[in-house]
């Protein structure tokens, strides 16, 4: 019996020939993401790291995104002690505010690549799966652990295969599928799985793969997958990374895998996540007309430029609806200045859009675009959960960038086919 | 004891709210936000020894530990639930929080029933009726059994 992407992976980094499910295993990861939680990481540990120093220079992976311009004395002195940690300790892999959200950074310099293995402290460190990597999110004290000790234990997920057959129809994206397959087998349905897309994925890009992958926690997923083929390979190839510099590891054959799912995407529509769990799932069609106050077009899921080319594409030209603050978070300042370039960054402050700086924004309610009581917010975020966005009285909507950029249009939810060429 | 039972999918933005992510880390800052956004009444009557009964998906979404440290804080003994979210779960071991994942168990609870835990045995009482639940393998025992994952660290450290 062969083994999986899962099995392999981490066979290869607890040096066995062979793992099963449910076996645990040790291994050492190529990377540790954490971001602004650093802080509190370090704090936990500071007379350990007197003592040992860090595992190595080269394991942390440091973005600072989360609440950047430090909107307080407290996250100020947070990222303050994050850089002199940096200093102290020769931290390699240091992004300071303004470069992105650390796993668009992840990506865009290189360091989750395909066949690694990273852990990270956030949850959608998931995300790496779009260029074939292994990836999953840890809790802070993990984090510290590692940072001391660059060894953690793993159990083998089971892994659930998914088809994707045909192709998805004009106005409906990469967001929609993801959305479609949480919708269907709910929140927990991935619950710690690993999970391999398999069947018509070259219509989709590493941006679109990224999507996918990102929300691959969403339901409950350790890790998500798409296999290195020609579009991973030229997208690497377009940030520098050349083909000696990574191993792509592939599923045997005849691997034994825990579910199969089948999804047919010409069947596929709009659909919008509504409040307050993701698997909340309707069609666009049955929510349309709903009242919006503001949308939110960018973040990790949906921040890069084919993102913000679609929704630029449907504002062009156009003024966003009077009752709508509508916000742009680029995932990265590479994807701000490329927007910019583009001539996108003019359509949308033409339409009287708002720009973020690169970072997670209002997306877990920490600043920069919270929400009142009373309001709804469409966004092209991973979550909607009740008081993500600072106000447990509001309500958020979850949905493509060309949903979104449509509604901003409108006021209303309202269907990107009705407005895109 | 006090059993606090809630539905599926409670998740870390309910059991401590993300504004606070970045304010608030230790134990004294986590205890008045827990469960603020689910059950305002949570922080203020909670007490040493009590249980949550949860649902589907218990702790699912971010991977902040909040919740976990707070729980620990405040002296729940254990959550029980149908099943849990695989952060929240790696969590709860870190911090040597007891969790229970018996489907069983979680739906067979009706008001006023009381839960007894058997942790080394596998076993959960609720009310009269008795369920086993797997018990986690040993090198994780070792971490929860070592006061949470730092603690274990920190002697491997030691005898290295």
């Amino acid at each position: 019996m062969g083994m999986t992407f899962a099995e392999k992976i981490l066979a290869k980094y607890a040096n066995q020939k062979k793992v099963v499910p449910s076996q645990i295993v040790t291994v050492h990861p190529d990377h540790l993401l954490t971001h602004d939680n650093t802080a509190a990481i370090i704090s936990k540990i500071n007379p350990e790291l007197e003592e040992y120093g860090v595992f190595s220079k080269k394991l942390p992976v440091i973005v600072l995104d989360h609440v950047i311009p430090a909107a307080s004395e407290k996250t100020a002195t947070n990222h303050k002690n994050i850089r002199e940690f940096v200093k102290r300790f020769g931290i390699k892999n240091f992004f300071d505010i303004g470069v992105g959200v650390c796993h668009q950074v992840v990506v865009e310099k290189g360091l989750g690549l395909p066949g690694k293995l990273l852990l990270g402290s956030d949850s959608h460190t998931c995300s790496y799966g779009a260029v074939g990597a292994f990836s999953s999110g840890i809790d802070r004290t993990e984090a510290a652990s590692l940072m001391l000790t660059g060894e953690t234990w793993l159990k083998v997920p089971n892994t659930i295969k998914i088809n994707l057959r045909g192709k998805l129809s004009r106005g409906v994206y990469a967001k929609d599928l993801i959305l479609h397959i949480i919708g269907d087998i709910s929140a927990s349905g991935a619950n710690y799985c690993s999970v391999e897309y398999y069947g018509d994925v070259k219509q989709f890009s590493v941006d679109d793969r990224f999507t996918v992958c990102n929300m691959g926690v969403e339901m409950g997923a350790k890790n998500s997958v798409f296999f290195v083929d020609d579009i991973t390979r030229s997208y690497l190839k377009s940030i520098g990374i050349k083909h000696s510099d990574y191993d792509a590891v592939y599923p045997d054959k005849d691997a034994s895998y825990f579910k199969e799912l089948n999804y047919k995407l010409d069947d596929i529509v709009p659909v919008v996540a509504c409040p307050h769990t993701v698997d909340n799932v309707k069609t666009v069609t049955e929510m349309e007309g709903l009242d919006i106050q503001q949308c939110l077009i960018g973040t990790c899921t949906n921040g890069r430029v084919s993102d913000l080319k679609i929704a630029a594409d449907i504002l062009k030209d156009k003024k966003v609806h009077p009752n709508v603050r509508l916000l742009i978070l680029p995932a990265s300042k590479t994807i701000y200045k490329d927007a910019l370039n583009e001539g996108l960054i003019d359509v949308f402050i033409d339409a009287d859009a708002v720009i973020l700086p690169p970072g997670c924004g209002p997306c877990l309610g920490a600043h920069q675009g919270c929400l009142a009581p009373g309001e709804r917010c469409l966004s092209t975020a991973n979550r909607n959960f009740k008081g993500r966005m600072g106000c447990k009285d509001a309500e958020i909507y979850l949905a493509s960038p060309a949903t979104v950029a449509a509604t901003a249009l409108t006021g209303k939810i309202t269907d990107p086919r009705k407005v895109i060429n | 004891m006090r059993i606090w039972r809630y539905g599926d999918n409670v998740n870390t933005d309910q059991l401590f709210p993300g504004k606070y992510t970045y304010t608030c880390s230790t134990a004294e800052e986590i205890k008045p936000h827990l469960l603020e956004d689910l059950d305002p009444d949570f922080a203020k009557k909670v007490q040493q020894g009590d249980i949550i009964l949860g649902g589907k998906n218990f702790g699912c979404g971010s991977s902040r530990e909040q919740p976990v440290v707070g729980l620990k804080a405040v002296g729940i003994k254990a959550v029980v639930a149908e099943s849990f979210a695989r952060i929240f779960y790696r969590s709860a071991i870190n911090q040597g929080l007891i969790l229970i994942e018996c489907p069983e168990a979680a739906k067979s609870y009706s008001g006023g029933d009381e839960i007894n835990l058997y942790v080394d045995k596998g076993e959960i009482k609720v009310g009269d009726r008795v369920f086993a639940f797997p018990k986690l393998p040993e090198e994780i025992i070792a971490i929860r059994d070592a006061g949470g994952l730092l603690n274990y660290t920190r002697e491997r450290l030691k005898n290295r």
